[in-house]
């Protein structure tokens, strides 16, 4: 099972490093991971997309928990959380199928960046489903070149349950 | 706050090792750190132990540390230096030992350049230490090191580093040693959970079959006072893992030996029959449980730690309680000393009592050749009335023959690499804990392939007037790896003869000005060690063993912790 964490951490020299080390040291198998500033200057915030098959979610986010740089960590529940991805893409489009891309594009509110003889860029931000779904409508007319951030998320303030603790608390 | 002095960053390092209290450090200077040596040339009063490798110096730092309860640190340069703490502080990590290791690095501008004797040693070392720093300004010093400090003894302890640009020691600052350190990252729990307490001194009072399952984490926690009181309170019995060893008086009637791979019988069956666990800073490691899915199969589990990732790494936990295990178990102490069922235990000791008559330790007596287990016996019965004695081990047979035999009555007495199984660790640990215990007499219990990893050291111990009595249980071999070549491999024996009488180990102490003794008959090691623990001088006995001699009980890696593997007399090459 794959699941989104959130891991706000300090903005040091080596603390994304200290996490990835981790997680390749323990097994864990990350999907996605995006790194960026947040509102405090010395704060990062990762978004990780971590496949737990092997190890339950819980024990992922004790052993961040250990690491000094990291101050927090919490889930994004699908359905109490927003996340969204930006994608680039680069679609084979000779004047013949332009036309039907751009409409698709449109559907999907992708917006045309560039536009070559034989190509258009596409760049798509939404739901990571709608990236997906996307990308496999165009991806018949030759898909040359992709690029996806990963997701970044943030709880719902509009949904939060109180049953789920936001901060990863062990009794 | 005390008043600013202006002083560079080298000074700056040894005033901040002298507020910390740091008594001793154990190192070898270099190009990288030469600013720091030269601020030691200008006076402190932190002692430097000169080691002859930083290996060594490392694990100098861990066996003070064991031993005593305090944060051992090393000193090294930059590169090579740096690589050669790589070993002692992975054994930090594994055994949870509060290390500060001290690196010089290149200067800041030849950072990434390759320079001359530059490695990445935060990098490298990132997987295996709790923290570490990359300082990158002298006013940085102080802070760093109050947090170094206070990182390594806080939580669950282990090993970090501070590596120090050439330049960065160079430059001055206005020193100060902070009175706090702010680490918003860095929150290890400080109380455990009443409400799981509760939980689990109910837990204890209702099974029939309860068992105390103690790692290194009590004597980490200096809670061996609290483990006693928990024990004798409800009338539980106790195993102690190899790191554990020692945290609970071994003489005493609740002790019910070690459990794991070379554990008595009894011992496994105590803890594998139990129809309650409670592991108390103890994590569940694979050479204890042997196969996971057959471990205590029917047992509930309590599980005391200060690390939550410990719960349900393994084992799940049905009570967890993760906190200080001080407090812990003196709450827990308190609410049996109303719960607990007076005699309620009494036919779960019994039985465990029978099976302790029922399956004694056992080896093959008679023939020519000195038997190793009867060296651990004499050694057991020198020492047993001596309450200045802490013994060190490498690791392998001998290792296990030690936790066997030896009987350890005070805690911090018995200082092994238990986690990471580093060979070479036992001799330059033992001179860390004499540096840390003068008034104890330190024996190291090596092996002939341990002892050649790490013997430079023997200077250190003879020049440092650090003495230190060795026992070198010498089968000429790599003998824990002849055994499993033997068991698991069709007898196929390969790369592993050492020879028994190349070196001379005795003739190699004499050139080290320390005792040297050989020994090839029970009567000559009696001999020998007399007046080697007598000497007060740092002596090397060498006791030729029985090459073929094997460790037993054991259970084959990966099997079922009660399908151990007696001793036999077949098995045995000496006629029965």
């Amino acid at each position: 099972m794959i699941h989104t964490v959130s891991v706000l951490l300090e903005n040091k020299p080596g603390a994304l490093t200290r996490i990835t080390s981790m997680f390749a040291r323990r097994g864990y198998n990350i999907e996605s991971l995006a790194v960026g500033t947040t509102e405090r200057h010395d704060v990062s915030r990762i978004t990780l997309r971590v496949d737990c098959a092997g190890q339950p979610l819980e024990q992922i986010e004790k052993q961040m928990h250990k690491l000094v740089n990291v101050l927090r960590v919490n889930e994004l529940v699908p359905g109490e959380s927003i996340e969204r991805e930006l994608a680039l893409l680069k679609v084979t489009a000779p004047p013949s199928s332009r036309a039907e891309l751009m409409a698709m594009g449109e559907v999907f509110g992708a917006r045309v960046v560039d536009l070559g003889p034989d190509a258009i860029v596409f760049e798509l931000t939404g739901p990571p489903e709608d990236v997906d779904s996307f990308e496999e409508l165009v991806r018949p007319h030759g898909l040359q070149e992709l690029v996806r951030t990963g997701r970044i998320g943030l709880n719902r303030p509009s949904r939060s349950n109180s049953k789920r603790p936001k901060q990863h608390v062990l009794v | 706050m005390s008043a600013k002095k202006r002083m560079n960053g080298a000074d700056a390092v040894l005033r901040s090792l002298e507020a910390e209290g740091v008594d001793i450090v154990f190192g070898l200077p270099g190009g990288a750190i030469l600013p720091t040596y030269d601020a030691f040339a200008r006076g402190s009063t932190v002692r430097h132990v000169l080691a002859r490798h930083e290996q060594g110096a490392g694990h100098m730092a861990e066996g003070y540390a064991r031993a005593s309860g305090r944060v051992g640190v090393a000193i090294a340069t930059s590169g090579p230096g740096a690589t050669n703490l790589v070993t002692p502080i992975a054994d930090a990590w594994m055994d949870s030992t509060p290390l500060v290791c001290i690196t010089g690095q290149v200067r800041s501008n030849l950072i990434g350049t390759d320079a001359f004797q530059e490695c990445d040693i935060t990098g490298i070392t990132i997987p295996i230490v709790k923290h570490s720093w990359l300082v990158q300004d002298v006013e940085e010093i102080p802070h760093t090191i109050k947090a170094a400090f206070h990182v390594a003894s806080t939580g669950r302890c282990g090993p970090v580093l501070v590596d120090i640009p050439r330049d960065i020691q160079e430059a001055e600052l206005d020193f100060s040693y902070p009175d706090d350190v702010s680490l918003p990252g860095w929150k290890p729990p400080r109380r455990g959970h009443p409400r799981q307490t509760m939980a689990a001194a109910q837990a204890v009072a209702a099974a029939e079959r309860p068992i105390l399952y103690v790692g290194g984490g009590v004597l980490n926690a200096h809670a061996t006072d609290e483990l006693l009181k928990l024990a004798e309170t409800a009338r539980l019995p106790v195993v102690t893992t190899l790191m554990g060893k020692s945290a609970f008086p071994e003489t005493h009637e609740l002790h019910m030996g070690w459990p794991g791979m070379h554990g008595p019988k009894w011992s496994n069956f105590a803890l594998n029959k139990a129809d309650l666990i409670v592991a108390v800073g103890s994590r569940f490691d694979d050479r204890v449980t042997g196969k996971v899915s057959a471990f205590a199969p029917g047992a509930t589990v309590v599980h005391l730690d200060i690390d939550a990732a410990e719960i349900g790494k393994i084992r799940r936990a049905d009570v967890p309680v993760v906190g200080p295990l001080k407090p812990v178990l003196a709450d827990l102490a308190k609410q049996l000393a109303t719960l607990a069922v007076p005699g309620r235990t009494d036919p779960w000791l019994r039985q465990i009592a029978e099976w302790k008559d029922q399956f004694p330790l056992r080896y093959g007596e008679g023939g020519d050749l000195l038997k190793p287990q009867p060296v651990f016996e004499m050694l057991q019965e020198m020492t047993a009335s001596r309450d200045d004695i802490i013994w060190t081990t490498g690791v392998g047979q001998h290792q296990m023959w030690a936790m066997q035999y030896l009987l350890c009555d005070r805690p911090r007495t018995f200082i092994t690499s238990g986690g990471l199984g580093t060979m070479g660790y036992g001799l330059p640990a033992a001179v860390g804990a004499k540096a840390a215990r003068p008034d104890a007499t330190v024996v190291c219990i090596d092996g002939d392939g341990c002892f050649q990893m790490t013997q430079q050291e023997l200077a250190t111990s003879v020049l440092e007037d650090l003495p230190i009595v060795v026992v070198i249980v010498n089968n000429g071999y790599l003998g824990m790896v002849r055994q499993w070549q033997d068991m698991f491999f069709g007898e196929r024996f390969s790369q592993i003869h050492l020879t028994q009488s190349l070196p001379d180990y005795a003739g190699l102490a004499r050139a080290y000005g320390a005792l040297g003794f050989t020994a090839e008959t029970e009567g000559e090691v009696a001999d020998a060690l007399e007046e080697a623990l007598a000497s007060g001088r740092t002596a090397v006995v060498d006791a030729r063993v029985d090459p073929a001699e094997h460790c037993f009980p054991m259970i084959p890696a990966g099997a079922a912790a009660l399908d151990l593997v007696e001793y036999t007399d077949t098995t045995s090459e000496v006629p029965a």
